[in-house]
């Protein structure tokens, strides 16, 4: 197998490990900007809700979150499809749907965990069998899957190659399950969340969960670029680890 | 690829036939765990009600047992390396395996419709016989069908079976879902009618359509190390 030419910043450089660029600093800082923004938006300058009062500025959180989790699996399955795709295979393709789904299970968990939050606060219980938040919370369960699929070892070319047809095989599941889920619910009751959750958005409610979908989006953006380059790092080490320890323990001999 | 698939269909169950794991393991297995849903309901009206859900969910809890076996098979001596060695299409062994393991299943949902009658008081319907053979049947084959996807890409890692029923359990859901919802209508169990469950069998035909192709597709490069 041929050895992929990794290049980070660490070993352009060639002096101190790291996975920042100028590119990501710029990237950090404005997501830091944005969420001290949403912070300011949702926490102060946006209203309460008539209805739901303060419990409405949870929605901050969770619609960032859960967009970026969506967005996140999204592009897992675009890059393992290009990983498959004969002309553009490439294990950057598999670290980047590796590096994507992380975060988006990271970002479902958080949702899922504001989602609660709120659902206890506004429906009065943690859950409800609604279509939208069973498959979801299926959704979550199938990328937890997907990354223990990752990490089953073998050569790397092997990991890209299980995981990609796996990533493709949840977007063939997620429809399934969500269309099975809204027709068992839907024979039994209405879905309740739908007609609960309409609310009268006020203006700085609705540019408050805008800056939230910004913020989330850079933050995603950030973690991304690092993650996929402490990935690739992994993988040279994998890859040459070992002549380097060998190559120290013969230098040792030669004293 | 037909061929083929007869032929690794055969063998699985020539070898089921002569070590007698299903029958004097997993059949067992089935029959104590509908017991046990018994003890944990506590109730005669509670059980007979959710008795179409307590088979399928036997079902599932058997084929994970299945799977595995299935795989045990393949991975001992290498089986599976000597069958890609010798060029074979895996395309057919993965319909083959899924043959196989749908037969096994068929078998297994008998015990289980049958115990369910003894153990739940649940009533067959005339009117809703053959509402209940499709949903059986199509069921079946979309179970028989993702087991042996999944079952391939988790066993064909020594040591990482416990990864099967994280990965499988999510994607049966609409199996479990549409199976029991047809199986009610065809029992009619909480008043539920033979019509009803046409429009499940629909959701278990889709289930099994976008698998055989996906799949018969997906298997080759999960198995292939």
């Amino acid at each position: 197998m041929a050895t992929p030419d990794i290049e980070t910043p660490a070993t352009a450089a060639g002096t101190r490990a790291g996975t920042g660029t100028v590119f990501t600093r710029f990237i950090g800082l404005a997501t830091i900007v944005g969420m001290v923004a949403l912070g300011v938006f949702g926490l102060l300058l946006s209203p309460a809700d008539v209805q739901q009062s303060d419990s409405v500025r949870i929605l901050y959180i969770h619609v960032g979150t859960v967009w970026v989790a969506y967005v996140a699996f999204a592009f897992t399955a675009l890059a393992s499809a290009a990983y498959l795709w004969k002309r553009t295979t490439s294990l950057a393709w598999d670290r980047f749907a590796g590096a994507s789904a992380e975060i988006g299970v990271l970002f479902m968990a958080l949702t899922l965990l504001a989602g609660s939050l709120w659902g206890r606060l506004s429906w009065g219980k943690f859950w409800v069998w609604d279509a939208r938040v069973t498959s979801t919370a299926f959704m979550f369960v199938t990328y937890v899957g997907y990354l223990a699929v990752r990490g089953l070892g073998g050569s790397h070319h092997q990991r890209a190659r299980r995981s990609a047809v796996v990533a493709l095989l949840a977007v063939l599941e997620i429809p399934l399950v969500h269309f099975s889920v809204k027709l068992w619910r839907g024979l039994h009751q209405d879905s309740s969340v739908a007609d609960r959750t309409n609310v009268n958005l006020h203006g700085l409610m609705l540019f408050s969960l805008f800056i939230s979908v910004i913020a989330f989006t850079l933050l995603y953006v950030w973690l991304m670029m690092h993650r996929q380059r402490v990935l690739a790092m992994q993988d040279a080490i994998d890859n040459t680890g070992l002549d380097y320890a060998l190559q120290q323990r013969r230098d040792e001999g030669d004293l | 690829m037909f061929r083929v698939a007869r032929l690794i269909a055969a063998k699985d169950l020539r070898v089921e036939m002569r070590s007698r794991v299903v029958t004097n393991q997993v059949l067992p297995f089935a029959a104590i765990v509908m017991v046990m849903f018994a003890f944990a309901l506590n109730s005669d009206a509670v059980v007979s009600r959710v008795a179409p859900g307590l088979v399928w969910l036997a079902t599932l809890f058997s084929l994970l047992i299945l799977v595995q076996r299935s795989f045990a098979i393949e991975n001992a001596d290498g089986a599976t390396d000597a069958l890609r060695a010798a060029g074979v299409d895996p395309s057919g062994i993965f319909l083959g395996k899924a043959m196989a393991l749908a037969v096994q299943l068929a078998v297994l949902e008998l015990v289980l419709l049958v115990s369910a009658v003894v153990l739940y008081s649940t009533e067959l319907r005339v009117g809703g016989l053959v509402l209940l053979l499709v949903t059986f049947v199509a069921a079946t084959v979309g179970l028989a069908l993702v087991g042996t996807l999944y079952g391939g890409l988790a066993g064909g890692v020594r040591g990482r079976e416990t990864l099967l029923p994280l990965l499988l359990l999510p994607v049966v859901a609409p199996v479990l879902i549409g199976a029991t919802r047809a199986t009610e209508s065809a029992l009619g169990t909480g008043g539920a009618t033979v019509a009803d469950g046409w429009p499940w069998v629909g959701l278990l035909a889709v289930f099994v359509a976008l698998f055989s192709v996906g799949g018969t597709l997906a298997f080759g490069p999960l198995i292939e190390e």
